[in-house]
């Protein structure tokens, strides 16, 4: 299983990328962080997930 | 009468003691975006003893901004970069300031936050913030980010919140409310979600994170 932002998935051998469309993420308002560090925009479709992996999907709204 | 800059040094130590204050003056914040978010941020800041501010926006003073930013009448249609300094040389006379009046993009990301220690996302649209937060995360991974995002309404002031998304990157607002629902900005709750910016700034120079 993997974990997105607290909640456990199971999405093991999912693209990065294959998990934001299906989860409806608007790419151009995400950030990506798995274990720890940013997954970068360009390696969305590279980046498979497995399981054990912790991956926080940051949604930006906006106003300031 | 403008007090001496070891007055003012003074005045902070007794405030917030000589080791804050000697960690706050040795420290180069940016602040990206100079709207409700960033001009508080920088008011902040700069009262709090901060050495240096990195100020950018590429944007003029707007009737509609005193209804939450840190701007006067009296700066109507002037660069808010020449405004804000103004304003915040009245209140911190010895802070370094540094501005670009620009329009942030990946390209310049490095060149333009290169020199600071910690960098504040203030801008106001969603795809804006996710630029910058992805650019700085992934080609500056050393220096400190503290982003905002969510605090539109009217709704509770207590949902403005922080929180630590990894080693380096903070996230403060209510992560949900969006402007572009309809719902308009409040200068209180703009201003929590500010002061929550600001104060993990301080909280990171004082290692209490």
């Amino acid at each position: 299983m993997v974990k997105i932002n607290g909640e456990l998935f199971d999405v093991d051998g999912k693209s990065v990328s294959e998990y934001l469309k299906s989860a409806g993420y608007d790419m151009k308002r995400i950030v990506v962080e798995r274990n720890g560090d940013i997954v970068p925009k360009l390696q969305y479709e590279e980046t498979m997930l497995t399981d054990g992996d912790s991956v926080e999907i940051v949604s930006f709204v906006g106003g300031g | 009468m403008i007090p001496a800059k070891k007055e003012m040094i003074k005045a902070m130590e007794e405030r917030h003691g000589a080791k804050l204050q000697k960690r706050f003056l040795a420290s180069t914040v940016a602040v990206c975006g100079l709207g409700g978010l960033g001009s508080n941020i920088a008011v902040s800041l700069a009262r709090a003893g901060i050495g240096k501010l990195i100020l950018i926006d590429f944007d003029r003073v707007d009737i509609t901004n005193l209804h939450r930013q840190q701007y006067k009448a009296s700066q109507i249609g002037r660069y808010k970069t020449d405004a804000l300094c103004e304003n915040l040389k009245e209140i911190a006379p010895y802070i370094e300031l540094e501005t670009h009046t620009i329009y942030v993009d990946e390209e310049n990301v490095p060149d333009l936050l290169k020199k600071a220690d910690i960098i504040c996302e203030a801008f106001d649209k969603a795809e804006c913030k996710a630029m910058l937060v992805n650019a700085v995360l992934e080609k500056m991974p050393d220096k400190f980010l503290v982003s905002g995002s969510g605090m539109a309404g009217i709704g509770c002031a207590n949902s403005i919140k922080t929180r630590k998304v990894t080693n380096h990157f903070y996230l403060c607002g209510d992560e949900v409310s969006d402007v572009s629902n309809g719902i308009e900005l409040f200068s209180t709750r703009v201003m929590l979600c500010a002061a929550h910016q600001a104060h993990a700034v301080l909280r990171i120079l004082a290692n209490e994170t």
